[in-house]
């Protein structure tokens, strides 16, 4: 005869505390995360509230957005084993370059900055001056458990409990590390996360189904 | 130079202990006599070949300071330790002996606190200069917060 199962109670998202530390401490997203000069502000804003002029700004965005997400350029940028698992999502058989990504050496040319590894409290103020070097609009791509939460390292001295605590982070990837694959799906995300961005007006809550 | 040998000779310096085993010779020094072993083992014993020095931290016992050193051409391997005694954090340094002991001596600092008198250039290696505390002592807590990142 079996002995009874013991039932736990599944944890609710207030019980864990590594959940509870991620609501506390993570960097979210400023506004629309695109700035503008607040001349050309007003006039989409009045173009918008015109009558039929949403028409307009609509159409604009989605011509922006398609232009962006058919252009992001992820800064070269790699700090650990999950380096390697991007070079190989940048190399040919795995090819984001037709998805309109190229791998550029400059933060100020780049859109994308996928934080692909372990970020040490040496390296954090590093990768904070890179990110803030790059233009808006930018993006942020989390790649692997490390960059995540801190991964096999979160109880660690050194490191820092997920690259959310300097920089906001649109798409994350799990992984120890994440395949190409895995990599190849969070930056299809992301496209899809920037062609819901909106210019004029409240950027739209993102949808747990989409984004 | 045969691992045999190598006991014997060792047994013979003073403030050195031998243990049992002969892969590695293991050597319990005193502090005081901790360079002289270490130059012992250079000279005589041709251990040329410096591994690391590292530390173990017995929490009431105190720090114990190991290094690894090893004669390649006879496969001799001989470890020398020195037990500090409760809440010493000074020991001789390895660095006129062997000079690769410096970044190591360095590290030891870093990780466990340990200050080595003679060491050229006594700094930290692997955390930054502002960082308080010596991670890999027992007493230091893993979660210790670094603001603002932590």
């Amino acid at each position: 005869m079996k002995p009874p199962v013991p039932q736990v109670p599944i944890p609710l998202w207030r019980d864990v505390k590594d959940l509870q530390e991620w609501e506390t401490h993570h960097q979210r997203r400023p506004d629309s995360g695109d700035k503008h000069s607040s001349l050309f502000e007003r006039v989409t804003e009045g173009i918008h509230s015109f009558p039929g002029g949403f028409a307009v700004t609509t159409v604009a965005d989605g011509f922006f957005n398609w232009a962006r997400k058919s252009s992001v350029w992820p800064v070269s940028f790699g700090l650990a084993c999950c380096a390697i698992e991007m070079m190989a999502t940048f190399a040919s058989r795995f090819d984001v370059e037709r998805l309109g990504m190229v791998p550029w050496a400059s933060p100020r040319h780049s859109d994308l900055m996928i934080v692909s590894g372990t970020v040490t409290i040496k390296m954090a103020p590093m990768l904070k001056r890179i990110y803030e070097q790059m233009p808006d609009p930018k993006w942020a791509v989390s790649m692997g458990s490390c960059a995540n939460s801190g991964g096999p390292f979160r109880h660690g001295y050194h490191v820092v409990k997920g690259v959310d605590r300097i920089i906001p982070v649109d798409v994350y990837v799990p992984g120890c590390p994440p395949p190409p694959e895995s990599l190849l799906n969070g930056l299809l995300l992301l496209q899809d996360q920037i062609s819901h961005f909106r210019r004029t007006g409240q950027r739209p809550e993102p949808s747990p189904k989409v984004d | 130079m045969s691992p045999e040998r190598a006991r014997e000779l060792l047994a013979a310096v003073a403030g050195v202990t031998v243990g049992d085993g002969l892969a590695p010779v293991v050597a319990q020094v005193t502090p005081a006599e901790w360079a002289a072993a270490a130059r012992f083992a250079k000279d005589t014993l041709g251990c040329t070949f410096f591994s690391f020095v590292t530390a173990i931290d017995w929490n009431a016992d105190g720090l114990e300071v190991v290094a690894w050193v090893d004669n390649l051409d006879t496969r001799l391997a001989v470890q020398l330790r020195t037990k500090l005694g409760p809440g010493a954090t000074v020991c001789p340094s390895l660095v006129p002996v062997y000079r690769g002991a410096n970044w190591m001596e360095r590290e030891a600092f870093d990780m466990f606190g340990l200050q080595f008198t003679g060491h050229p250039d006594p700094r930290r290696i692997l955390l930054e200069d502002d960082w308080v505390g010596h991670p890999l002592l027992k007493s230091y807590a893993v979660d210790t917060p670094h603001p603002p990142y932590r």
